[in-house]
């Protein structure tokens, strides 16, 4: 069977738009829930310093500015974790049965 | 081809220790050390592990595929620790602890500037990269458009950002390793360059990625044992840190708050564009998503990778907080016993003075040979993505129109990677005592002007066309480097003008947006038989990013 013929499959296959569709979705909603947080600290950092000035508890010396920023690069993190752990599950498993089908 | 690795090993293993001995014999000039016997031993472990490695992969690196990409055979976890490797360099220990010595909160605001590119690459680019790619980048710029020309462009987009950044790393090595081993500038550069050329040369990414990965080993290991020291100082308490910190610090209470770095918001905003998509540009960092069989291992690598990374930036704003008032209030580490005015070895240097603090004089000779080994890592896998860019994509397809054999390419790629080694060491000596940070903005620049945005598109836009992508690249390419000339650091600091004509040091608010905009609007209005036949090919192109299908696998070995 050609290349022409399996990509001709794969597309009509709606199993393909399904992966498509959920997989570009997921990618755009988790790059704005670590892109938005990202720019709205950058822009209070550069505006508005003094909001993280705050102290952590009441004795406390930490301003929140510091576990916030650890924050962002924690939950940066485990997004990725978020991804990877659907991507390499539900979307492989899509993408097999797809080109398994394309393939028959 | 194996005596000649013979011959080299033995002669740079000469060059280390007659450069020691000659070292030892001339001390002159006021920055250099005492030569440094202890680090110089560990530094000597580390290069004999790792030429033993460059030996085992030389035996490994028959085809161009095994010397571009290990043959495809690198797991995700091992991938993600040579990423990480290839990305926090001696420059991000060494220049992220003393921005917050320096300014407090601020440098943590850096840091995380440099770490949001990572999972955005995951999110939009890891597994397209793997699925349309073989050994470049400018495979997948390529893929659809016109081989000749865009292969080039890309190339020499590649190639640029290389050589800037290839300069930062050895005039880097040479002021560090002249301070902290006792070294000549001279010697250190030509010690690097050479280490650098026979890892490359024969061990291609083999030995280039394990020398990344032990090297990720060791930096992550002497940071962590370095913030575990450091915290045992102030009774495990971070409280008590940060209350030494402002008590020892001349911005007292300021210390704990955003200050000057980011004060200008457009200022900020182009930093953060310029960090984040020029992560995503850095030819060296999108060639190791080919070293792994398939996109599942591309995505773990990233996943791995960012959290090696994210890791080892929060170890080291402990470290640069600790040594506010480790470092700070100690006299033996200012010169002439002055706290509070210049820095022995300059500004850079409180985590390695901390090193000594904390640690004795046996984990400074320790933390030095780690930063050695970082740099030798790093221009390394430098190296590697500027010769596959000679010559796979400029000899191998854009010269011999694909015609060559894997054996002439492979030549080539070995002479390729000796070219860049001895250039390597001559602009390393070149600029010397220089201030070289104009250039960090220029890889950044160049890396987010002009690869990124013909990357990202080539991928995910239709329209694209050869024309739009070539005037893109050349506004890109013009507009950032251009910028960064007439920005403060150039203009002012360098050439001594009064003012600056663009005001901002990073360029990319201005570079990159003119960059997509030319991109789009020389596509759209493209409407050649060629434009026609390339957004044809889109759909192909398509399937395969988003299934794998037809993308290259692991080579069998």
């Amino acid at each position: 069977m050609s290349e022409n013929t399996i990509q001709a499959k794969v597309r009509a296959n709606p199993k393909f738009a399904e992966l498509v569709g959920k997989r570009t979705r997921f990618a755009i909603i988790l790059s704005l829930v670590v892109l938005l947080p990202y720019y709205s600290f950058m822009f209070f950092v550069s505006t508005q310093p003094q909001m993280f000035a705050a102290k952590l508890g009441d004795a406390g010396i930490v301003t929140i500015g510091w576990p916030v920023a650890a924050l962002i690069i924690i939950g940066g993190w485990l997004l990725t974790g978020v991804y990877v752990s659907r991507a390499n599950g539900e979307f492989d498993r899509l993408t097999e049965e797809v080109l398994k089908e394309a393939r028959k | 081809m194996k005596r000649s690795l013979y011959a080299l090993i033995a002669g740079s293993l000469l060059a280390v220790s007659f450069s020691v001995l000659a070292a030892g014999g001339a001390i002159e000039g006021v920055e250099k050390q005492p030569i440094n016997v202890s680090a110089i031993a560990m530094f000597m472990v580390f290069v004999l592990a790792t030429l033993g490695i460059t030996k085992w992969a030389a035996g490994k690196t028959k085809t161009t595929a095994d010397f571009y990409t290990a043959g495809g055979g690198i797991t995700g976890f091992q991938n993600g620790l040579a990423i990480a490797g290839d990305y926090m360099s001696a420059a991000t220990l060494l220049g992220i602890t003393s921005m917050v010595y320096f300014k407090g909160y601020d440098g943590f605001v850096y840091a995380v500037c440099f770490f949001i590119g990572w999972p955005i690459i995951l999110f939009l680019i890891a597994e397209r990269l793997r699925n349309l790619g073989k050994f470049t980048f400018a495979d997948i710029a390529s893929y659809r458009l016109d081989q000749g020309r865009i292969r080039t462009f890309a190339a020499i987009g590649s190639l640029t950002v290389v050589c800037f950044y290839l300069i930062v790393q050895m005039v880097g090595a040479g002021q560090l390793i002249q301070l902290l081993f006792g070294l000549e500038y001279n010697t250190a550069v030509a010690v690097v360059g050479i280490l650098m050329m026979v890892y490359v040369t024969f061990g291609g990414m083999t030995a280039t990625t394990w020398v990344q990965i032990i090297k990720a080993c060791l930096l992550l290991g002497g940071g962590i044992s370095l913030m575990l020291l450091t915290l045992s100082q102030f009774g495990w308490s971070l409280d008590n840190l940060f209350t030494k910190a402002i008590e020892s610090h001349k911005l007292g209470e300021k210390l704990m708050m955003p200050g000057s770095l980011m004060a200008d918001p457009v200022s900020a905003f182009s930093l953060s564009l310029g960090l984040l998509f020029g992560t995503a540009g850095l030819p060296h960092i999108m060639m190791r998503f080919f070293t792994v069989p398939n996109a599942k291992e591309a995505r773990k690598s990233v996943f791995y990778a960012t959290g090696f990374i994210g890791l080892f930036f929060l170890v080291t704003i402990v470290l640069g907080a600790g040594a506010i008032s480790i470092v700070g209030t100690n006299p033996a580490f200012f010169e002439g016993g002055q706290v509070g005015g210049k820095i022995i070895g300059g500004g850079n240097m409180p985590v390695m003075h901390l090193a000594k603090a904390v640690g004795g004089d046996v984990f400074l000779g320790f933390l030095s040979a780690v930063a050695f080994a970082t740099i030798l890592a790093v221009v390394s896998g430098l190296a590697l993505a500027g010769a596959s860019a000679i010559s796979h994509d400029l000899y191998a397809r854009v010269i011999k129109k694909g015609n060559a054999t894997s054996q002439q390419e492979m030549k080539v790629t070995r002479y390729a990677s000796v070219g860049l080694g001895i250039t390597a060491i001559l602009l390393g000596i070149a600029f010397k005592d220089q201030n070289v940070l104009f250039l960090v903005a220029l890889a950044f620049g160049v890396a987010s002007s002009v690869n990124f945005p013909v990357l990202i598109l080539s991928m995910y836009w239709k329209g694209l066309t050869t024309r739009g992508a070539l005037f893109g690249g050349i506004a890109g390419l013009i507009s950032s480097v251009g910028l960064v000339i007439l920005s403060p650091t150039v203009w002012v600091k360098i050439f001594g003008n009064p003012a600056a004509i663009f005001p901002y040091d990073h360029p990319a608010i201005v570079s990159m947006t003119l960059a997509f905009f030319v991109t789009w609007l020389f596509s759209v209005t493209d409407k050649s038989a060629r434009a026609a036949a390339e957004k044809e090919a889109y759909e192909e192109q398509y399937i395969r990013a988003q299934t794998g299908l037809g993308a290259a696998g692991a080579h069998a070995h």
